[in-house]
């Protein structure tokens, strides 16, 4: 790892003034830290948010939930408001990595990073989340772009996550069986207003499956995707898993997503 | 005294282990120690056409930076193979020089071309980034089907050829072949694996500028051999001015057995920097460099009658390598490999070929195991598809073929001293309620999924020795082990061995059979090993050889303690040395009550006069004091086998393979601690599972090791395995006084052709290659409903 500045940001605005393109804020560093570690990523500063009081805890009134960004996973899934409001949103933050990982490892800093295989990006499409930054709202339909990729901008600093309470709702995953990351995550929520299915690990990016939505919402029963076709187009392929692996199991956990709601 | 032999002594070890107050290689730091980071091959085949260190030399607290012209220049010596092998046609086998750092060619990657020394890790790394290697990139060869047909990776060796190996008789075979009314035939892949041991590689050498000494801490299995390898081999320095020690070591399963590029370049890098060094291995230094196990591509046939009776057998076999021979490199994929191709059965005919190749990937040597589970895997497979192809039971056509006395003359070499094959497979049975296994496929079956059983029965050869006889298979060195008893005047033991323990929990098994042979309490029992300084020498563990060969030796040396004691012990009492005997830690003048304990005689043995209250005169002519030691060279490999049993439940929709139920068997003669026996089964098992399910080191066509992390080399954790159920059954082993065998590599032996057999059970018979992983499953389960829905 190379030498670094390291800052302790006391508050939103001093976190968001020390950033440059040559800076990382730093909450869990659960990707951020083994990157540097393995010289895949090297900054001249490391902001380190953690510290700032504002950006941690959790929040439920009726229709919402909201999570501040510095939120770990343990605390998402030993939360009781979360377990009664959105059961399956304390499952996802249960099934996240392992125990070290959970309780060092942050909703924002997940969100953030927007790995293709992680679990919460498909929480915040699912449950139409607001992403609240030091600037703006963002909907989650817009905020995750690509890749390991955004639309956050330089010196903008996620500060709380706002999930939307579906009538019902379930997360299921393939995890991929040595990183544990997502081979295929499938998160189902009805809402009031409509059906999300959201796909984790299949592509490069997150992201709603309208088909998979379409036929859930004039039939929600396992047996109604049975005559879906998802396609294997612009799905990832690696050693685990091929595409068109992929997209047979996010039909088989799309089933088994509506299956437990 | 109870017996300790038998019983489950809490580890000696665990305290330390489980408190963190291991002392392992990378805790070891010394005052002024410098930092080494090497620099490696990042392409797997090249020409290094110049090393320019001139920037590098200049960065901050860099002290010297060596390649490998400075390694030529001072005529230090590589790495070498261990066992010399010869082809079918009588030719020696083609070994490739291995340099320390490669000078000329880089032959995989993660091949060390050069070394940094600087004052902190951070300035060595920064240095190493510095240094500009300019590279000629080759074609790498890297597919193991194609390798004897590509360009010949080093001079001299036609189509990378190191030997083309032939064990039995061909005519004998084709003979049997003529006769069989059923010809069975299976093409496998044994997956590649990497070992993985918790404790990364590391060494930490201090060089003494006044006594010229070389003090190298390492993580090694045989820090004696190790110490051989470098001094005669190497020229680092003579025997008696190199001192290895391996302290606390966290696993080795093989990959510890070999002499490192990184041992030999810092104890001679530190003799030239006249600085201590200190270099600890990445993940990544160890997924790239650490010798990988395994590799073989292997075409079986096995010829049988339509009873089910096995009339011959043939394995061919190509094994990988990789870019250069190691230690037990060429004896794993030959003799540790093909006598045991024909399993635990009477087999009348049979041959093992095997031509082993080099590739541009890292050096392939023994892994837990080493040869007899590849064997264990052909046989148990075929064996399997016979009884398919034949309608048979697999317990059936096992037990119709397993000897029925002992010693039993295996086809190939080993004389098998003892065993009991159908006692095991009949507890086996029971114990895994084979006969319930139609109705759990039913329950399965009523929720959409697919049930498989698997048995595998195995014998392997280990306790490896005899020297006589694997210095004629071709092994450089004899196989023997060392070990030296000593009392201290005030009565307790310092037991010093040439074995190592990297997790085999040896302070406690050797201290329980010292204990027992002493009479002496266990608490005052000490178990030293892993420094040349300390005892005499030792050829380290391996094989399963530790308690079969080294804790012979220390009873051995026991003995000559009690015959020893017998003397002074008789001239104390008075009588005659005949009359003297040695039960439960007292020597008793028969019928009499005149008797000493061995604490007595031992302080006598130290005080050899008479003064006050001390009256021990030593017999005339006997030494003072109570040290024996002894070498033990068995007259046989030991044998264990057993039988396991496993069930697997697929989910048809995800291919996903869970492991239901898992039952061993073993025979592993006497038990001495049933507790680190268990341990010793349990670990074995999650590795050979571990193959069977999960793991599988993967290069791509230009030899880059695409996992080479554990984001994508997958490691079996806990929540993969079932609670195993264990079960012993004990023929003694004829061939050392314990009547002990080996017990750590069976569990590996057993494991992956038992859940293979399962996994393609429950596939209906659908042939699927290692490792079973999810998407190959599913696409089984496919394949096999369209031939279920032609052929309703």
């Amino acid at each position: 790892m190379k030498t670094f500045n390291y800052h302790s940001a006391k508050d939103v605005k001093e976190a968001s003034k020390l950033a440059s393109s040559s800076s990382a804020f730093l909450a869990g560093g659960m990707t951020t830290i083994p990157s540097m570690k393995l010289g895949l990523a090297t900054y001249k500063n490391i902001i380190d948010i953690k510290g700032i009081k504002k950006l941690s805890g959790i929040k439920v009134s009726g229709k919402a939930v909201t999570i501040g960004a510095t939120t770990k996973h343990a605390e998402v899934a030993n939360s009781k408001e979360i377990k009664k409001a959105i059961p399956s949103l304390a499952a996802l933050a249960e099934g996240i990595g392992d125990p070290q990982v959970r309780n060092r490892g942050t909703i924002g800093g997940s969100i953030a990073n927007n790995d293709p295989a992680a679990d919460y990006p498909s929480a915040c499409i699912a449950l139409n989340a607001v992403i609240h930054t030091n600037s703006r709202k963002i909907d989650a339909e817009k905020f995750f772009k690509g890749m390991f990729e955004t639309v956050l901008k330089s010196g903008e600093i996620i500060e709380a996550i706002e999930f939307q309470v579906p009538q019902k709702s379930n997360y299921q995953k393939f995890p991929n069986p040595a990183s544990r990351y997502a081979i295929v995550g499938v998160y189902v929520a009805k809402h009031k207003n409509g059906i999300n299915v959201a796909v984790t690990g299949a592509k490069s990016c997150v992201y709603n499956d309208k088909d998979l939505a379409k036929t859930l919402s004039s039939n929600f029963s396992a047996a109604s995707i049975n005559n879906v076709r998802v396609s294997s187009s612009g799905m990832n392929s690696d050693i685990h898993a091929s595409a068109e692996y992929r997209a047979n199991m996010v039909k088989v956990f799309a089933k088994k997503a509506v299956e437990a709601c | 005294m109870a017996s300790l032999v038998g019983s489950r002594v809490e580890r000696k070890e665990d305290k330390r282990f489980l408190t963190g107050k291991g002392r392992y290689t990378s805790d070891i730091n010394i005052a002024n120690q410098t930092y080494a980071v090497f620099i490696r091959s990042p392409h797997a085949r090249a020409k290094i056409k110049k090393i320019d260190t001139s920037k590098a030399l200049k960065a901050s607290g860099v002290v010297d930076i060596l390649t490998g012209e400075h390694i030529a220049k001072d005529k230090i010596g590589g790495l070498i193979a261990g066992w010399a092998i010869r082809s079918e046609d009588g030719s020696e086998m083609k070994c490739p020089p291995n340099p320390p750092l490669a000078k000329d060619n880089a032959n995989f990657v993660g091949d060390p071309v050069a070394v940094v020394f600087a004052e902190t890790l951070d300035e060595a790394k920064t240095a190493a980034e510095l240094v500009k290697v300019d590279y000629k990139v080759l074609k790498a060869v890297s597919n193991l089907a194609d390798t004897m047909n590509s360009e010949a990776i080093h001079e001299g060796i036609d189509k990378n050829l190191c030997y083309d190996w032939l064990l039995g008789d061909r005519q004998k075979v084709k003979e049997a072949f003529d006769k069989a009314d059923k010809i069975i035939k299976l093409d496998i892949i044994n997956n590649r694996l990497i070992p993985n041991a918790m404790e990364p590689r590391a060494c930490v050498v201090d060089y003494n500028t006044a006594s010229e000494e070389i003090t190298c801490y390492t993580t090694s299995q045989n820090p004696h051999l190790s110490r051989l390898i470098m001094s005669a081999f190497g020229g680092v320095a003579p025997e008696n001015k190199l001192r290895v020690v391996a302290p606390d070591v966290g696993g080795g399963f093989g990959s510890k057995i070999n002499l490192y590029n990184e041992e030999i370049v810092c104890s001679w890098a530190s003799k030239k920097i006249e600085r201590p060094i200190k270099w600890v291995a990445e993940r990544t230094e160890s997924f790239l460099t650490d010798t990988h196990g395994r590799d073989h591509i292997t075409h079986a046939e096995l010829a049988v009658t339509n009873d089910g009776k096995f009339l011959g057998f043939k394995n061919e076999t190509i094994a990988n390598l990789g870019a250069y021979a190691r230690v037990f490199g060429t004896v794993t994929p030959t003799y540790l490999f093909g006598p045991c191709a024909t399993g635990v059965y009477v087999m009348p005919a049979a041959y093992s070929n095997v031509k082993a190749v080099y590739t541009n990937t890292a050096p392939v040597d023994a892994y837990r195991g080493a040869g007899r589970p590849e064997a264990t895997y052909t046989i148990e497979r075929i064996v399997d598809k016979a009884a398919t192809e034949l309608g048979m039971d697999p317990i059936e056509i096992r037990m119709k073929n397993f000897p029925t006395e002992f010693p039993f003359k295996q086809t190939l070499v080993h004389q098998v001293d003892s065993g009991d094959y159908a006692a095991g497979l009949n507890k086996a049975k029971e114990m895994a309620d084979y006969d319930g296994f139609a109705a759990r496929k039913k329950a399965s079956e009523s929720k959409g999924k697919l049930r498989g059983i698997g048995v595998t029965t195995y014998f392997e050869a280990c306790g490896i020795a005899p020297s006589p006889v694997v210095m004629m298979l071709g092994c450089g060195v004899g196989l023997w082990e060392s070990a030296e008893v000593r009392f201290n005047p005030t009565g307790q033991v310092t037991v010093y061995t040439g074995s190592h323990s990297h997790g085999q929990s040896h302070q406690t098994t050797f201290a329980q059979i010292t204990a027992d042979e002493l009479g002496v309490p266990i608490e005052n029992i000490d178990i030293v090993h892993g420094d040349t300084d300390k005892g005499t020498f030792g050829m380290g563990t391996y094989g399963s050889r530790s308690l079969t060969v080294g804790g012979i030796a220390i009873v051995n040396a026991c003995k000559k303690i009690i015959t020893k004691g017998k003397k002074i012990a008789a001239k104390m009492l008075e009588a005659s040395e005949e009359d003297v005997e040695f039960k439960n830690g007292e020597f008793v003048v028969a019928k009499s009550n005149k008797k000493k304990t061995i604490g007595e005689v031992a302080f006598a043995s130290y005080l050899p006069g008479v003064r006050d209250e001390v009256k021990s005169p030593l017999p005339e002519g006997e030494e003072p004091g109570l040290v024996e030691s002894s070498f033990f060279d068995p007259a046989n490999f030991s044998f264990p086998a057993g039988s396991h049993i496993c069930e697997v439940e697929i989910d048809p929709e995800t291919g996903d393979v869970k492991l239901d139920k898992y039952t061993a068997v073993d025979d592993f003669g006497t038990i001495v601690n049933p507790l680190i026996v268990e341990g010793q089964v349990h670990g074995g098992l999650a590795q050979g599972i571990g193959q069977a399910l999960h793991e599988n080191a993967q290069y791509d066509e230009s030899g880059q090791l695409i996992t080479a992390s554990y984001m994508d080399y997958t490691m079996p954790r806990a929540d993969n395995f079932p609670e195993f159920n264990i079960g012993f059954t004990c023929t003694k082993a004829t061939t050392n006084p314990l009547g002990v065998k080996g017990c750590g590599e069976a569990g590996t032996i057993a494991a992956t052709p038992t859940v293979m057999n399962a996994v393609i059970n429950a596939l209906g018979g659908e042939e699927i290659s290692l490792p079973a992983t999810a998407e190959k499953v599913w696409k089984a389960c496919k394949s096999a409903k369209k031939t279920d829905a032609k052929a309703a």
